[in-house]
């Protein structure tokens, strides 16, 4: 592309999609067009920039300008004003001394100091993910061809090990040491899996990945059946993500096409495949013998280990099962050496991970920072803080089978240790903030709702487990909490947790035994004085009208069981004995009339 | 309506005939299942015998697997499938407020139809769009910082549309 003077990238996340981001490409494309500019400018689609609190996102290049809050009628000036006249549109630069702005500044750069570092995501929003070139350009499968060419399968293992690189799944599992397994398993036919089944609510680092650079998985895939001697790959994926499939197929044909996977790449004896199947929606397939269940066309029910996938997987074959996070390291620790790797991160969690920040919270969207960033750093400095003036009161970090942490252990470091030591677990990476107008047995509840949901049913702790939990737990929301549940709570956690067959089991009772240790207060409150602090468990509500009222009347029109009453523009009054707490009053009155304790 | 039915069990037979020359074909039921769901709106009870006839599987091992999975509806679904997220960034957002607001004005339960065919309710686990939460999703469009009220707006536009 000789001619190109500038590079546009648009944000087409799905939050950027929703506020615009499509009808303002459309623009720029009219604008481009107007000025008979189409030779010089290029306009890209990139995934999920991770910015989705300012989108649409628009950035131009050179120059690395992100305007934010673009609209359709702002496309014309950012072509006008910025590419023809050389000026910024500066109303609409997003300016923020925090490290937004600056990632862009670094990428390809080897600078790693920063709060942000972005390793798996270091394509995502640079390059045209549907576009192999643009992969190829920024050292794309240059770490496949080097493996070819310079390493031995030996090697490659060595490598990955040297990295100290663990499973982004949640798990940790040492990836050198899992592929070393798998590589000295017997049998003739071997199997490389992505898991893509990213099923926990509140994260979705794997989908911008995959949407936002597929050839990354590609090649390390690649890089893994060259290592271990396996000839076909499967990327097993939610089908709740068309776009990341579409691209993915895109990614698939493209590589094929150029002789980077199918038969003999790149000139060489090694063969692989790569073959996309589909999910259906059950959070236990995320567990490694249940995805594997799934892929062969069954339940996706887990089994349990040993024997271990790498040993007896796939249709009963050795099989080497990691994560898309995981992937995406791969071409970067054969390029750039696993000692560098490991000079990233804590003593024994190294590299990045990519966190997906959400909640109440300003800035939600996709960071990656070094291993051992401090939580208070990510949602602070990072995420800008608690949106809407609120307190913060927990985050809750690795999915739904996570714990809740409350202030105090915001200085905590974020690897597998120090995570699991205060009662949570990295998981995949969902970061949720919770602010004080949630309540913390009711937001336990909400995840507990979430695990017996999904809990497959084949082992009693879990099955059983989950639901006797959720019972006393939906109880004492309902105000009918009895001396002596929480005990039992805690009883039936252990239990389930030291006793489950696999994953989800054994993490399901986190957010209710960190929910007790970290605010147990709340659980007293609820149980014996029967109050709700935040607000949220409708049953220990009492709704009252104050001096506030105007006497228009709005509430009492909308009060099911006729329990307000009060003549015109007199204040009102709530019949205790009639009100069934629906909250509607509340929600209608526009005075702030009523209150809620 | 029989002939189009008919074209449809064909395009399936077709479809599963070329999975069938692979290397384990029985691993291909979950794709041959999202297939059906593709070409019906649903799974319907009699095509699981043409699946379970062509792929040599038991009826009722199919079946096992379809109702194993959340992604399959069981019965026939309206015109707009409205999927509420209850994601945990949705939920600490407000999702139980804008689900309520649905269920009100579309007079149903979760994982029910509407008596007028037009709407089908459903839960969705994550959407992966927490950036703009609450979301919902009707068909595959994403709505996103919505409120029980703006939600309601949404159902009624589908509703003005679909009777104009």
């Amino acid at each position: 592309m000789p001619n190109t003077e500038y590079i546009i990238t648009l944000c087409d996340g799905p939050s950027c999609i929703h506020k615009g981001s499509r009808t303002v490409k459309d623009a720029l494309e009219e604008a481009i067009a107007k000025h008979n500019m189409q030779d010089k400018v290029k306009i890209h689609l990139s995934g999920c920039l991770g910015m989705c609190s300012k989108g649409p996102i628009v950035i131009v290049n050179p120059g690395y300008t992100i305007y934010g809050s673009v609209t359709e009628a702002d496309a014309a000036e950012i072509i006008e004003q910025h590419l023809i006249n050389g000026k910024y549109v500066t109303r609409l630069v997003v300016d923020e001394d925090h490290l937004y702005n600056r990632f862009f500044r670094i990428f390809g750069d080897n600078d790693f100091f920063g709060k942000q570092m972005r390793i798996t995501l270091r394509n995502c929003g640079i390059i045209d993910p549907e576009n192999i070139d643009d992969y190829l350009s920024l050292r794309g499968y240059e770490a496949l061809a080097k493996v070819l060419t310079e390493l031995t399968p030996k090697d490659v293992i060595d490598e990955v090990k040297t990295s100290g690189l663990r499973g982004r799944g949640g798990g940790g599992f040492p990836t050198g040491v899992k592929w070393d397994f798998t590589a000295n398993a017997p049998g003739d036919e071997r199997y490389v899996i992505c898991n893509a089944d990213e099923g926990d609510p509140g994260a979705f680092m794997d989908r911008s990945a995959i949407e936002g650079d597929p050839h990354t998985i590609l090649e390390g895939m690649a890089i893994a059946g060259y290592a271990i001697g396996s000839t076909k790959g499967i990327v097993y994926i939610r089908a709740e993500y068309p776009l990341a499939i579409k691209r993915l197929e895109k990614a698939i044909e493209d590589a094929s096409k150029n002789n980077l996977l199918g038969d003999n790449i790149l000139g060489s004896e090694f063969s692989f495949d790569i073959e996309i199947r589909l999910g259906a929606g059950a959070f236990v397939c995320g567990e490694e013998t249940a995805l594997i269940h799934s892929i062969e066309g069954s339940r996706g029910m887990p089994r349990p280990r040993p024997p271990y996938p790498s040993v007896k997987g796939l249709f009963g074959k050795p099989t080497l099962i990691n994560n898309v996070e995981t992937w995406a390291n791969i071409p970067v620790i054969i390029l750039d050496g696993g000692k560098w790797f490991s000079s990233i991160g804590t003593e024994t969690s190294k590299g990045t991970k990519v966190f997906a920040v959400a909640g109440m919270v300003k800035n939600t969207g996709l960071v990656e920072v070094p291993m051992g960033t401090t939580l208070r750093n990510i949602v602070y400095d990072i995420g800008g803080g608690i949106e809407g003036g609120g307190k913060f009161k927990a985050i809750q970090t690795g999915g739904p089978s996570g714990g809740c942490l409350p202030e105090e252990y915001l200085d905590t470091k974020v690897d597998y240790e120090s995570l699991a030591a205060v009662g949570s677990i990295m998981g995949s990476g969902g970061m949720i903030v919770i602010d004080e107008h949630s309540c913390m047995v009711d937001v336990a509840k909400f995840f507990l709702e979430f695990t017996q949901d999904e809990s497959c049913g084949k082992c009693t702790p879990c099955r059983e487990g989950t639901k006797r939990m959720l019972e006393i737990l939906t109880r004492i929301t309902q105000g009918k909490g009895k001396p002596g549940d929480i005990e039992k709570l805690e009883r039936l956690g252990t239990m389930a947790q030291r006793s489950s067959l696999c994953g989800l089991g054994q993490s399901a009772p986190n957010p209710v035994l960190s929910t007790i240790k970290n605010f147990r207060q709340e659980y007293e409150d609820h149980i014996f004085n029967k109050k709700c602090v935040a607000g949220v468990c409708g049953a220990l509500l009492t709704y009252t009208i104050i001096e506030k009222c105007v006497g228009c009347g709005a509430c009492k029109r909308v009060c099911p069981t006729n329990a307000i009453s009060g003549t015109r523009k007199q204040l009102h009054t709530i019949d205790q004995d009639a009100c069934i707490k629906c909250g509607q009053c509340y929600d209608t009155c526009k005075f702030e009339a009523i209150t809620k304790a | 309506m029989i002939e189009m039915k008919d074209q449809k069990i064909d395009e399936l037979k077709e479809y599963i005939a070329a999975t069938q020359s692979n290397d384990n074909p029985e691993s291909y039921l979950i794709a041959v299942l999202h297939k059906v769901q593709g070409l019906f709106g649903y799974l319907p009870r009699e095509v699981m015998d043409v699946v379970a006839k062509a792929m040599n599987i038991p009826t009722a091992h199919i079946w096992g697997v379809a109702t194993f999975y959340h992604y399959f509806n069981l019965k026939p679904v309206g015109k707009h499938i409205v999927s509420v997220c209850m994601g945990t960034a949705c939920y600490v957002r407000g999702a139980g407020k804008v689900l309520e607001a649905l269920k009100k004005n579309i007079g149903v339960e979760i994982g029910e139809t509407s008596e007028d065919k037009l709407f089908t309710l459903q839960e969705a686990r994550c959407l992966g769009a927490c950036g703009i939460a609450p979301v919902i999703m009707i068909d595959d469009k994403i709505y996103g910082e919505l409120t029980g009220k703006t939600a309601t707006e949404l159902i009624k536009k589908y509703r003005k549309a679909a009777k104009g």
